[in-house]
């Protein structure tokens, strides 16, 4: 129960967090990222590796003896906050939370899914979901072979597709994988083809649904945590920047219009620490109301930092509208994420279900 | 404060001592208040105070050892809703800055509740720019004089002492002419006036000094002192915010949600929306207050403090406006307008269109929304301050 959960940092954490930031920093800095985000490979070479692999990121979620670190959701949470600063482009949430997770509901019942789940765990593989981005996690995925908007699909090397018998891993090289243009340049998406009698398959339709449904439950509660970090960022890099930039021969931080416009934000960051910490401890200690932490969470941390981003845009003034000056790659992170794993308003109606305040009739 | 004494007592040994005292004071059969005496005389009180002064040295956490063996046995306590201001403000401040007799004289009965005290800052003239207050204080032999007007002092009229700031030096910049007293509210110069609000009730006071005389031994530090030792004060005053945890639907949301569920026919799509916004912001607001208790007990504070009054006062505003809406018809109706002079304010008391009314309050009493946001910018995230044109100029020269 929320009575229970712990919502400050271990110092394991704090270490992981200091690991995450400074690889970040070194090797995917944002003249990186817009130098690679119009291309056909957007991912940055070897990035994965080191953080999936040589940091162990990848096998966060998964116990030691199937092959992964034996941590939590609340370590893999941070490893977002950071992701979410530095606006990423790595499948870390589709394929270490979201597919892992969906995995391991499945691995003590199923061998193929507990050898996916051993490769996906130390890195050397990619899995994501076979479902649009914005698939919340009570809803029902689309059944169909064709499915548009599947987060990551470009650096899969394995697609869990969820079919009307069950759900299947199907290898990247036997599903048509169309990119497709996205809003948010730094998270690639693809239309998925995944035809009838291709891959293995993993579980039964009930099965299936169980599993993944804890997988997006996952995805959106550890989202929330890349939108804490996404905000955090944009909010410090609004405050150094109206430090500095001087107009009517004062710097434009001073004004108090802007400064309570900031304080706001931050404000609403202070909020989202403490929603997305509750919802990484909920899901690392499996309490019984983490479906409603999750919710509570997404419903205020994709708000949250669609607010920050779009502050950070106007407060910079006209830089902040260049696609030189990296605002915008957080700006269309946020927009995008407010989408992922379900519409704030889809996870509201799942507060109203599960705190028990109905709808009008 | 410094950190606990090196002799000072430990867990197991207040343990010991409280129920030691308690076998020699059993609360079932001793007078309250000979009780309260007897609990500060051993220390009991407040174990991070000195010892003779109500406490043992210890560190401030280990209070909670004290308080859960009292509770057990059934023991009174101080009622400290009552006497908030003398716990809060008044008693770090004599600590800090009292002489050993004014803190002998004044600490005992202060905690014990035999003295109720109250706050003399703001002024008609002084609110958000408390440093600009004009109540004069002039020397005369052994003793100041004080002439002015002070408002929205709560328990003015159950006080027996008041914590005041004056102007002593009208020449000086204003944070720099101020001194601290401890107020008679007995002398006969002091006038109490009930303030009426919008709630049609009376929390709050106005009181008007008339030639007040008070010894210059009341002062508490140095004459032209007085706003850093205020610092202390309203230190405190932050520090005795946020202490237990508060369930799910702990505050006003609660009241929102029961109404909800329980007239189904009131509900609205729009008003459905809106209600889900504000619980979700409410339970957020509740685990940001989780967390930065958390931070406290892990011996992090955070400035996350100043985020809790902020987010208080927005959610209750936008609470109780939503439920008087929900109400219908019934949100037209008022519970009672009479004047009353209620001791203990309930937030969350009486009806919809009281704590809409009252809630208007919380965005200005102790640091409007607006000082509040500045200080975030500022002390928080680093941001400069406006230009000022108040801070080298001598009192009696500022605009008014």
């Amino acid at each position: 129960m929320t009575d229970r959960l712990d919502l400050l940092y271990s110092e394991t954490e704090d270490d992981l967090r200091a690991a995450v930031r400074a690889l970040l920093a070194d090797r995917a800095g944002h003249t990186v990222l817009l130098d690679r985000i119009e291309t056909d490979a957007p991912y940055v070479p070897g990035l994965w590796k080191s953080l999936a692999t040589d940091i162990g990121a990848a096998g966060l979620l998964v116990p030691e003896k199937l092959g992964g670190q034996g941590a939590s959701h609340r370590e893999a949470a941070v490893v977002l906050e950071e992701l979410g600063r530095a606006v990423t482009p790595v499948p870390y949430l589709t394929s270490a939370v979201a597919a892992t997770e969906t995995l391991l509901a499945l691995a003590a019942e199923s061998a193929p899914a507990a050898g996916l789940l051993a490769a996906v765990a130390d890195g050397g593989t990619v899995a994501v979901l076979a479902v649009p981005l914005s698939t919340a996690p009570d809803a029902d995925p689309p059944h169909g072979p064709a499915v548009p908007a599947v987060a990551d699909a470009p650096a899969a090397d394995v697609l869990l597709a969820p079919r009307a018998d069950g759900l299947y891993a199907v290898p990247a090289e036997e599903a048509a994988i169309e990119p497709q243009t996205p809003l948010d340049l730094t998270r690639p998406l693809a239309r998925v083809t995944t035809e009838p009698g291709t891959g293995t398959r993993l579980a039964g339709p009930e099965a299936a649904r169980a599993a993944v449904r804890r997988g997006l439950l996952a995805g959106a509660g550890l989202l929330a945590s890349e939108q804490l970090g996404l905000a955090e960022r944009c909010l410090e890099d609004t405050v150094r920047y109206t430090r500095e930039r001087h107009q009517f021969n004062r710097p434009v931080g001073s004004f108090q219009a802007l400064k309570h416009r900031m304080a706001q934000v931050w404000l609403d960051v202070v909020g989202a620490r403490a929603a997305a910490r509750a919802a990484a401890d909920a899901l690392a200690q499996g309490a019984p109301d983490a479906p409603l932490t999750v919710a509570v969470a997404q419903a205020y941390c994709s708000r949250v930092a669609v607010r920050a981003a779009e502050e950070c845009v106007q407060l910079h003034g006209g830089i902040g509208m260049t696609w030189e000056h990296p605002a915008h790659l957080a700006l269309k992170r946020a927009k995008a994420d407010q989408l992922a794993f379900g519409p704030a308003g889809r996870h509201q109606d799942t507060v109203a279900a599960l705190a028990d305040l109905p709808a009008p009739r | 404060m410094t950190g606990p004494h090196p002799t000072a007592p430990g867990a197991d040994e207040l343990r010991a001592l409280t129920r030691a005292f308690l076998d020699a004071h059993p609360p079932a059969t001793t007078d309250r208040t000979d009780f309260l005496r007897a609990r500060f005389d051993a220390g009991l009180a407040w174990v991070h105070y000195p010892a003779g002064l109500g406490g043992l040295d210890a560190p401030r956490a280990l209070q909670a050892v004290v308080d859960a063996e009292l509770a057990a046995a059934g023991a009174p306590d101080n009622d400290p809703r009552r006497i908030g201001i003398g716990l809060g403000m008044a008693a770090p401040t004599l600590l800090a800055y009292g002489s050993d007799e004014v803190k002998r004289r004044f600490l005992k009965p202060l905690w014990a509740g035999e003295e109720v005290w109250c706050q003399l800052f703001s002024e008609p003239g002084a609110g958000s720019d408390l440093a600009a207050l004009g109540t004069r204080a002039v020397r005369d032999g052994d003793h100041w004089v004080v002439d002015g007007q002070k408002v929205w002092t709560s328990s003015a009229h159950l006080a027996r002492w008041a914590i005041l700031i004056a102007r002593t030096d009208p020449d000086a910049p204003k944070h720099r002419g101020i001194t601290y007293f401890v107020c008679d509210m007995t002398d006969p110069g002091v006038e109490v006036r009930p303030l009426r609000q919008i709630t049609g009730e009376a929390e709050f006071n106005e009181v008007f000094l008339t030639g007040v005389r008070i010894p210059d031994a009341h002062r508490l530090g140095e004459a032209g002192d007085g706003w850093r030792v205020a610092q202390t004060t309203l230190m405190n005053e932050r520090v005795s915010i946020g202490g237990a945890r508060v369930p799910r639907e702990g505050g006003m949301i609660g009241k929102l949600a029961a109404t909800w569920r329980e007239r189904p026919e009131l509900r609205t799509h729009e008003l459905h929306r809106r209600l889900l916004d504000l619980w979700v912001d409410a339970e957020v607001a509740r685990l940001t207050g989780e967390r930065l208790r958390q931070q406290l007990v892990a011996g992090q504070p955070g400035p996350e403090g100043s985020a809790m009054k902020l987010g208080f006062a927005r959610l209750n505003q936008a609470i109780s406006g939503l439920e008087v809406e929900l109400l219908g018809d019934e949100g037209l109706l008022y519970g009672e307008w009479a004047m009353t002079r209620p001791e203990l304010v309930d937030f969350t008391g009486r009806d919809a269109g009281y704590r809409y009314l009252r809630s208007k309050g919380n965005s200005i009493e102790g640091g409007t929304s607006e000082v509040l946001l500045n200080i975030v910018a500022e002390r928080v995230l680093g941001l400069p301050s406006e230009p000022r044109n108040d801070k080298d100029v001598p009192w009696k020269d500022l605009a008014r």
